[in-house]
């Protein structure tokens, strides 16, 4: 689902953030990218969304080829490839169910199933209740929930989180990771990032990579 | 359709910042519709000192009609020519007398009608050029019986001169404007697309293509262009009517240069919008 081969990633003036990273996370596998604050591991989930190219080896998600894929392709992958973000990155402004509804708009959902869809999205989510607040009327927890079902409003087939429960409380951090679990346990691969090593610990089932300075120096699968 | 909708909901959500766009196109499109009327006008007034453009050609008093006439059929034959009327003298002293009224006692007591006859040559509209004035003249004169075929070259030439400038003005400063107004509202564009930078962001993240992710600031451009095309029309109009009511007469703009106006601001406003949201993928 998610393969990385021999991946580097120099930016100019700035150095190498990854070196020669492999690894793969198979389809329906709940993976922990770890490191330290600027370790690669926002990179490494950039690479895999493909906003980001490497400028050394291949990265392979959902069937597509970094090596392959144009620029004119990467909608594609896109819609195959959910994102949460620490921050949510909900637009403000807008309804719980707007946010959703937006993206079924952008990608051409027709119209009489968009409200029906994103409703049975915020039922996934815990969030049915809630479906006309505005952003700023929801707790952190349940903005990051509305951004998970956001996330899942395409059906991808893999999920990348970058710190997503890093401006949540224990108690929100328990209720996302529970919701991540659940869609994991649906088939979805998952690669999230964390720097949360206590976090990491709670889920020994979950395979763990571990970045430092731009390099794999941890994989649970084979230490 | 999702295209118009985001469009309008962009001037529902944020309507100062569309309608400063469409202000700011209207201030720039309103320059060169004062400059369109500027020149419109000028035109106009070129025209009419044009159309007094002809060629008097003076003919000998022992000149025969048959050779006249002939002269008069041969003149009229040439293509840019309208018309060739025959001025006999006493038709040529009684034009004075009615032009020049103060010597009316001077030209009652003449012995002799000093005034020649004379072949009035009237060119075609479109063809009042100095080429082609200069061409008539000269096979005018080419008859023996032609005394003279004047047309005021020093007059003709700075009319022609005028029109030169006029029409090189028009172009460098109406080209200037237009690129201003591109640049006035490519801004304006940049400042509503940075505003919804976090939405385009969103829309790309989530797979949106790059032509969906345009078709609603085209439209935005498009439509803010049109707003400030309407905007430039009323000003333009309010200057117009004040001008002709407080100052001089002067002619309203054709119909045919308010729609291209109209178009224009809809043009300029979709076509800063794709370099606009362009740059701004590119940027992402």
């Amino acid at each position: 689902m998610i393969k990385l081969t021999n991946v580097s990633k120099e930016y100019p003036n700035r150095g190498y953030a990854l070196r020669d990273i492999s690894l793969h996370v198979k389809k329906g596998e709940f993976a922990f990218l770890t490191g330290h604050s600027g370790s690669g591991k926002s990179t490494a989930l950039r690479l895999v969304h493909m906003s980001d190219r490497p400028t050394g080896g291949e990265v392979r998600v959902t069937g597509y080829s970094s090596d392959r894929v144009s620029e004119r392709e990467l909608w594609k992958i896109r819609r195959r490839v959910g994102f949460v973000f620490q921050d949510f990155r909900l637009l403000p402004g807008r309804t719980a169910l707007e946010n959703i509804s937006f993206v079924l708009e952008c990608t051409g959902t027709p119209r009489q199933d968009i409200v029906p869809r994103t409703q049975r999205l915020l039922a996934q989510v815990g969030l049915s209740t809630k479906a006309g607040a505005l952003v700023h009327e929801l707790s952190g927890g349940e903005q990051q929930r509305v951004a998970i079902a956001r996330s899942l409003a395409n059906s991808p087939y893999v999920l990348l989180a970058d710190e997503p429960t890093g401006n949540l409380d224990d108690r929100a951090t328990r209720g996302v990771m529970d919701l991540f679990w659940d869609i994991n346990a649906q088939g979805m691969a998952m690669l999230m990032a964390t720097h949360d090593l206590e976090l990491v610990r709670r889920y020994p089932h979950a395979r763990v990579f571990e970045l430092d300075n731009g390099r794999l120096v941890y994989d649970s699968a084979v230490a | 359709m999702h295209a118009l909708r985001e469009a309008l909901a962009a001037f529902r959500r944020a309507p100062v910042l569309t309608g400063l766009a469409s202000a700011m196109v209207g201030l720039a499109l309103f320059v060169i519709g004062l400059f369109g009327l500027a020149t419109h006008n000028l035109q106009l007034a070129l025209s009419e000192v044009e159309d007094r453009v002809e060629i008097p050609v003076y003919l000998r008093d022992d000149a025969r009609r048959s050779e006249i006439d002939l002269a008069q059929m041969v003149l009229g034959d040439i293509p840019e020519v309208q018309s060739v009327r025959y001025i006999s003298k006493a038709e040529a002293l009684e034009r004075a007398q009615a032009q020049l009224p103060d010597f009316s006692e001077l030209f009652d007591n003449l012995d002799v009608n000093p005034l020649p006859q004379s072949l009035e040559v009237k060119l075609r509209p479109g063809e009042r050029t100095q080429v082609v004035v200069e061409a008539v003249s000269a096979a005018a004169l080419r008859y023996a019986f032609v005394e003279d075929a004047q047309y005021g070259r020093e007059w003709v030439d700075r009319l022609f001169a005028l029109r030169r400038i006029g029409a090189a003005t028009t172009v460098a400063m109406g080209s200037a404007l237009a690129l201003v107004a591109a640049l006035i509202i490519g801004t304006a564009l940049r400042i509503a697309i940075f505003a919804r930078r976090e939405e385009i962001y969103i829309m790309r993240l989530v797979g949106a293509t790059n032509g969906f992710i345009r078709r609603p600031f085209l439209l935005e451009g498009a439509i803010a262009g049109l707003i400030g095309g309407g905007l430039a029309w009323l000003m333009t109009w309010g200057t117009y009517r004040g001008v002709y009511a407080f100052l001089f007469e002067l002619a309203w703009i054709p119909p045919l240069w308010i729609g291209g106006g109209l178009a224009s601001g809809a043009a300029f406003g979709a076509i800063a919008s794709i370099f606009a949201i362009g740059r701004h993928l590119r940027e992402l």
